[in-house]
């Protein structure tokens, strides 16, 4: 057997790391360089850029397809509105119990869900987001289906004056954003990211080598479904007003981030920053549009799911080598390889 | 009375809800397809029954005559070109390609037919109703419909088993490489199952239609109804799926009964209460 190592980060990688920590430094202090609008849109930006990971993390790495993750997107933001209007929670302190309850609610969920044959669990998820909207529609101290807005005592309480409440906002929306990419390369990078590429690949191969698949794909789920719980109240704590069409809003929270996922490149941490970074380049372009902009995004995320399924990054990756997030392991052999007579024999 | 009425109603569109799914549950038996472009589609069939209606005043039944055939060539088209090359292993690319469409064709219709909400007049025929009992009134209309889906379902059924299409339907659902080399091509056989998958979208958007105001956005709901009808009847097998929408549309009639905000979510809690306890259905298929 021939002398080998395992190689997962190299010097170049570090380097990368050191310009990430750079730039996530640089746009920690966009306060100090951005306008008003712009801390906006950035702050829309990480949302989506969270959204698109964690996606990806379910659909990408694990291979459960959800179209429904509009529903811990509206029910983290109807339990930020819950939590800071009935039980005076401090909104920042909210948007963890946010994660909390979104966590619990899809525990006893995911397994219903699994059960269903398939793509037919992508449905599924659909039938739960609609059951969530249509409840919140029926709670009238929320505002029933026109919804409400978060009481100014409450939105004071953040800071007293709007630029620095726009401030901390920008920053949980930063924090959001790095903490759930953080999250998601130390689990790919651990055993149990190993085990998800393992069920991907193959489940009854997986299985065999001892991997608990519906453990490991119900600990997924229900971690995507808290964070994205908490992504969903950073949204309407951002918004200030919340109804059950925005809150459950399949196009806003699902399509799109479907749509960046695909374009970004499936089953890669980069590719869906990539991606969001070119929807929110074609938004800013194409949105007096308005409707013909979603077919057109609909459209490109078709013709890449037929011509280039790795999406953008996947492919320039494969093409060029690079990687900016390592969380492959490479096999290094250190002496050369046996002759062929010995390797045939 | 009001409630037998309500239950009454329920059953009847129970049929519009199985004819939802049949087309739905034959595309996933034959090639483990599931298309969440499917109620967008009927949405179509529906705006261009109506289109044809309004152009000429013909009736919508005759307007069939032309809009099954369309859709049927449509859906082959589609099959061949789009979908056939995401099929495989992987469950991921046809159900993004198809959530992919079903937003093309939602915002296509809005542009083209504006958000308003229509309806396909029907020359009376939706008003018309007969006394069975007194007090108890069935509308022509889902009474109708009720029939459809049942000589839609019998109609599958015998070309299912007795035919040389049901054949190839069969034979490519259990194991396509074995089918392919006994002769058959495959994506013909993929195509000829999205047609007639299509066809039966057709039906089901002319009664839609006829039935209910509509607009661009309406199809999502529709691909859920059809969806929960097959999960609650239990996969594969058809009368079931006539059972499960029938179950469906009695529940949404009781919820509506309770409040009329409880309608549909009343239909949701039935699919998650039967998916909790019988998971593979209500009348789950006996043979493997």
């Amino acid at each position: 057997m021939s002398e080998h190592r395992i190689e997962r980060a190299t010097t170049r990688d570090r380097v990368v790391l050191v310009v990430i920590l750079l730039a996530i430094a640089g746009l920690a202090l966009a306060p100090w360089w951005a306008g008003r609008a712009q801390i906006r849109l950035l702050g829309e930006i990480y949302s989506f850029i969270a959204l698109a990971s964690l996606w990806n993390l379910l659909a990408g790495y694990t291979g459960l397809v959800s179209v429904g993750q509009q529903a811990f997107v509206g029910l983290g933001g109807y339990m930020l509105f819950t939590f800071a209007m009935f039980a005076g929670v401090p909104p920042l302190l909210a948007i963890l119990l946010c994660g909390v309850v979104a966590g619990l609610v899809a525990l006893p969920l995911g397994p219903l869900l699994f059960r269903l044959q398939g793509a037919y669990f992508a449905i599924g998820t659909w039938v739960a987001s609609e059951v969530f909207r249509l409840t919140f529609a029926q709670v009238t101290v929320l505002g029933g289906g026109s919804g409400t807005s978060l009481p100014a005592a409450v939105v004071t309480g953040i800071a007293q004056s709007r630029d620095e409440r726009e401030m901390v906002i920008y920053w949980v929306g930063l924090a959001l954003a790095v903490g759930t990419l953080a999250m998601i390369v130390v689990l790919m990078r651990s055993r149990f990211g190993l085990a998800l590429t393992a069920i991907r690949d193959s489940e009854v191969a997986s299985e065999s080598l001892g991997i608990d698949i519906a453990r490991t794909k119900l600990l997924v789920y229900v971690t995507v479904a808290a964070v994205t719980g908490m992504v969903g109240a950073f949204i309407f704590l951002q918004k200030l007003r919340i109804s059950p069409d925005a809150a459950f809003s399949q196009n806003d929270w699902t399509a799109y981030v479907i749509f960046i996922a695909v374009i970004g490149g499936l089953g890669t941490i980069e590719g869906p920053i990539i991606g969001t970074i070119v929807f929110f380049l074609l938004r800013e372009t194409l949105a007096d549009l308005g409707t013909v902009y979603l077919m057109i995004l609909g459209l490109f995320a078709i013709i890449v799911m037929l011509r280039a399924p790795k999406g953008l990054w996947g492919t320039f990756s494969e093409k060029t080598g690079i990687t900016l997030i390592p969380v492959r392991r490479r096999v290094i052999l250190t002496d050369p390889p046996p002759p062929e007579s010995e390797r045939n024999g | 009375m009001d409630w037998v009425n309500a239950i009454v109603q329920g059953i009847l569109v129970g049929g519009l809800y199985a004819l939802f799914a049949t087309g739905l549950s034959l595309i996933f038996g034959v090639m483990r397809l599931v298309n969440i472009a499917h109620g967008d589609l009927i949405v179509f069939a529906a705006y261009l029954a109506m289109t044809l209606v309004q152009a000429t005043g013909m009736h919508p039944f005759v307007a069939a005559l032309f809009v099954v055939p369309v859709m049927a060539m449509l859906g082959y088209a589609l099959q061949r070109m789009i979908l056939n090359p995401t099929l495989g292993k992987d469950i991921l690319p046809p159900l993004l390609v198809t959530f992919g469409l079903s937003v093309i064709i939602q915002n296509a219709l809005l542009i083209w037919f504006t958000a308003d909400s229509r309806r396909l007049p029907a020359g009376g025929l939706e008003t018309a109703s007969f006394e069975v009992l007194p007090g108890l009134s069935l509308g022509l209309l889902p009474v109708l419909m009720f029939v459809v889906a049942v000589l839609v379902i019998f109609g599958l059924e015998v070309m299912f088993f007795r035919t040389r299409f049901g054949r190839a339907f069969r034979a490519t659902s259990d194991d396509p490489e074995v089918a392919r080399l006994m002769g058959l091509n495959n994506k013909h056989v993929y195509g000829l199952a999205m047609a007639l998958s299509a066809a039966i979208v057709a039906v089901a958007g002319i009664f839609l239609a006829m039935r209910t105001s509509f607009d661009p956005a309406s199809g999502p709901t529709r691909l859920i109804f059809g969806f929960e009808a097959v999960i609650i009847g239990g996969l594969g097998n058809l009368w079931g799926t006539l059972a499960g929408g029938v179950v469906l549309g009695v529940a949404q009639a009781i919820g509506a009964q309770i409040s009329p905000g409880f309608q549909t979510l009343a239909g949701h809690l039935v699919f998650f209460l039967v998916l909790a306890l019988r998971p593979n259905g209500l009348f789950p298929r006996m043979d493997g």
